[in-house]
């Protein structure tokens, strides 16, 4: 009887505490407006800086030059425009984040990665992930630049202020 | 105790053992023993494994081409080709409406028969595969790169396009030619009036060696008989192609009984190579024609449908030495060559033998100008000068033969519903398994060619019955996977195909499988009404007409709302994909859609045409689901008064303000 008991007020907090769990979940959902998560004291990982993250992809080391190769931010400009600005403006968040200086929060390594790797960043590499909660689960597009595209992304990135 | 125990275990094992092997054979045909027990084993792909081979079985009465795996029987696509299909929008976008027109104007459907795949120096090599259509007369070519329907030209003065589409060795040639004899050119006269009036049109359709484009180069007009199936010479008979004919007793009506009169039909040889020569240097004629030729280009990701006037055509008497009719019993249907192209099987479908004819043979007796006689000036070579050999009695009703490259044959036979297995040279048969049920084609991967890759062979059925769990009246084909590799030929696995599968072309996956496309470049879009990037959006009114250019990106579409279009117009939703990653597609479908939907592939455009019928703000979202935010993909276009005053806006992000 009292092992009966026992059970049975196991199964019963157990029923509660789910219930409460997906009660909360549904809360935050339907209202939209996310409650500030108590835990977490992070900021956004948008607005986190880490300059040490390469991220995860075949980019181990980016040399920037002094200054800003022109040309080359010029082409990045045009592939930019072309393969990136369904989801990105460059002055202002979008679907996704803004590039606006982003080699102030971002390792260049990480940004090329971001570029040329999202499915494999989206999963493993901790920033991103955040990102992609942050941005509604919205996915970072593989767009299929070449390395050198995805360069030239980068160095117009640098204009960008 | 425990060893009465240990005994009635062992007799209920043994027990058990027995029953399920009587099941199995009950089963799976008579095919039971210690070797079926790992059966299983050798057609299953582990999850996330690849099949070996791809087998297209052509789709038959649904138009289209169907693609699976083997050993495994599973199907991963089918690629509509003469039928519209509202899964992609093929047929009622305005991209593809082009290759469904015909000199009959637009025919949505088709009845597709025999598939092959191209080749170079008798190998089969993976570039396109040819398909026929046999009620409208047309022939299709499908770009193994992107598995997609590129080109397909109209075939005219044929009528039933059955003895088709099989190529010659470097693909010189797709050849189509005619079931009906039908008059040349059409007109209008009595049907009694058939016998020596009506002709029978075999077509040489050239193929460009790197781009593929179809010509028709000639047609040979052939006396008035059925010519029912085809096949190249390759090796030694290279240049010359095999038909085999049915009613050369010229009847008109009740076939079944008037065209099963006489006790041998023909195997007509023609030697194209000759007949080529001959056109080259000015032979045969211009005649009028309509057809019409179609052709996808897949950098403007468009079609288009060019009506031809004339075609040339060549009197095979005019031609010495270029047509020779081999007598063959009885009303043979397959005409098959096997990889060394000495021998031309004729599958005498109401006869219990096969009859093997000897190119050699052949080429003896003509030198030695020994014939029979002559129809309508066409030179009958004597039975017995040209015969190989005969497979006596192998069963009943002889449909098709295929080879395996280790000197064996496998005839199909429908009505005794069997493959036999039989040697080359000797003619015994070695082996027979019975199908499931009546069996008509069979395919061997690289079966059409100089090299077969062996290993499997499945056949095809024309009746199911019991095979699957029921689902009710109508059933989809049953085909059967059997392992060639041994002597005898065990049955593996049966699975179901679409539509009616006439025939099939199977290759090992290698040479497609690498080339396989993923995307299309969006760089290399080069359609009329692409926005190839956000900017490139926009909305334009040309009087009623609205082209919307539209881009898709996950999740969204741009642009999502739109105003000012008015009953009456006619809007153009010109969609393009910006999506670079494989296997990305969006759709797309808007309210009262009365076409079909779109399914965008990254880097292409494609356009629906929407004319609504009713005021209101409509919605019109993605298809896809592409990405988790999928059900956000959506938008709202506004339909006002044909006399409203509102103006063409558009937007994404912000109001429409």
């Amino acid at each position: 009887m009292r092992k009966a008991l026992k059970f049975t007020t196991v199964l019963f907090v157990t029923l509660l505490l789910s219930c409460g769990g997906s009660d909360k979940k549904e809360e935050s959902s339907s209202y939209g407006k996310k409650a500030p998560e108590k835990k977490e004291v992070k900021a956004p990982a948008s607005q986190r800086i880490d300059l040490s993250n390469k991220g995860i992809g075949s980019i181990t080391s980016v040399d920037l030059g002094l200054v800003v190769d022109q040309d080359m931010a010029a082409q990045g400009k045009e592939v930019f425009e072309k393969m990136c600005t369904a989801c990105h403006k460059a002055d202002k968040k979008f679907i996704g984040p803004s590039p606006k200086d982003i080699l102030k929060r971002r390792s260049p390594e990480w940004v090329m990665n971001m570029i040329l790797n999202p499915d494999e960043m989206v999963k493993r590499d901790p920033l991103a992930k955040d990102l992609l909660i942050e941005f509604n689960g919205s996915p970072m597009a593989n767009q299929n630049l070449t390395k050198e595209e995805a360069r030239a992304v980068l160095e117009y990135f640098r204009t960008l202020k | 105790m425990k060893k009465i125990l240990t005994s009635t275990i062992a007799l209920v094992t043994v027990l058990t053992a027995f029953t399920s092997c009587n099941n199995n054979s009950g089963n799976s045909g008579g095919n039971s023993g210690a070797l079926s027990s790992n059966v299983a084993e050798k057609v299953y792909v582990a999850p996330g494994e690849h099949d070996s081979h791809y087998a297209f079985i052509s789709g038959g009465y649904s138009g289209n081409l169907t693609v699976y795996g083997l050993p495994s029987g599973r199907m991963f696509k089918e690629i509509p080709v003469f039928s519209q299909f509202p899964t992609s929008g093929y047929g009622y976008s305005e991209e593809t409406k082009p290759m469904l027109n015909t000199s009959h104007g637009f025919i949505p459907w088709g009845d597709s028969h025999h598939p092959d795949i191209s080749q170079t120096k008798g190998e089969i090599d993976g570039r396109f595969i040819f398909i026929n259509e046999n009620n409208t007369p047309r022939i299709a070519k499908i770009d193994l790169k992107t598995f997609e329907t590129t080109e397909i030209i109209e075939v005219p003065n044929s009528a039933g396009n059955h003895s088709s589409s099989f190529v010659t060795e470097n693909t010189e040639y797709v050849v189509a030619g005619t079931r009906f004899s039908v008059p040349i050119p059409q007109r209008d006269m009595p049907i009694k009036d058939y016998k020596g009036n009506f002709q029978g049109a075999l077509s040489f359709i050239s193929v460009a060696p790197e781009t593929g484009n179809m010509d028709i180069k000639f047609q040979v007009l052939m006396p008035g008989f059925n010519y029912d199936l085809a096949h190249p010479g390759r090796g030694a008979s290279h240049g010359w192609f095999f038909f085999s004919t049915y009613n050369t007793e010229e009847a008109s009506t009740l076939l079944e009984v008037n065209a099963s009169q006489n006790d041998k039909d023909f195997i007509a040889a023609v030697n194209w190579k000759k007949i080529e020569e001959y056109v080259n240097n000015g032979g045969g004629k211009m005649i009028p024609a309509d057809y019409a030729h179609n052709v996808y280009d897949e950098h403007t990701h468009t079609a288009t449908s060019t009506m031809k006037k004339e075609v040339r055509v060549v009197n095979p008497t005019d031609v010495p030495g270029a047509v020779y009719l081999l007598p063959t019993p009885k009303s043979p249907h397959g005409c098959d060559v096997d990889p060394s192209g000495e021998y031309i099987v004729g599958n005498g479908k109401l006869s219990a033998n096969l009859t093997i004819h000897s190119f050699k043979k052949m080429l003896v007796a003509i030198e030695n100008n020994k014939f029979a006689g002559d129809a309508y000036g066409i030179p009958i070579l004597n039975f017995e000068d040209v015969l190989a050999g005969v497979v006596e009695q192998a069963g009943l009703g002889p449909l098709h033969t295929e080879f395996d490259g280790q000197g064996n044959g496998y005839t199909t036979f429908f009505i005794s519903s069997e493959v036999v297995k039989w040697k080359l040279g000797t003619w015994e048969v070695i082996d027979r398994q019975p199908t499931f049920y009546s069996v008509g084609h069979l395919t061997i991967p690289g079966g059409n060619s100089g090299k077969p890759q062996g290993k499997y062979m499945f056949a095809m059925n024309k009746i199911t019955k019991d095979r699957y769990l029921p689902t009710g009246p109508e059933l989809e084909h049953s085909a059967q996977l059997y392992d060639i590799s041994g002597e005898k030929m065990e049955l593996l696995l049966d699975f179901p195909t679409h539509g009616e599968p006439h025939y099939a072309a199977a290759m090992e996956a290698g040479l497609i499988k690498e080339r396989s496309q993923k995307i299309y470049d969006l760089e290399d879009n080069k359609h009329a009404y692409a926005a190839k990037s956000d900017a490139d959006t926009k909305i334009v009114r040309q009087g009623n007409e609205v082209h919307i250019y539209m881009t898709t990106i996950r999740s969204h579409f741009s642009p999502d709302n739109i105003e000012g279009i008015k009953l009456g117009d006619k809007v153009f939703f010109h969609i393009t994909n910006l999506e670079q990653d494989f296997d990305v597609p969006h759709g797309f479908a808007v309210l009262g859609q009365n076409t079909s939907e779109l399914l965008i592939m990254p880097g292409q455009t494609k356009t629906s045409i929407w004319e609504p019928s009713k005021v209101g703000v409509w919605p019109f979202y993605c298809t896809d689901f592409c990405s988790a935010l999928h059900q956000e993909m959506q938008g709202y276009i506004r339909v006002s008064p044909a006399n409203a005053s509102t103006p063409l806006k558009w937007s994404m992000g912000e109001d429409i303000e």
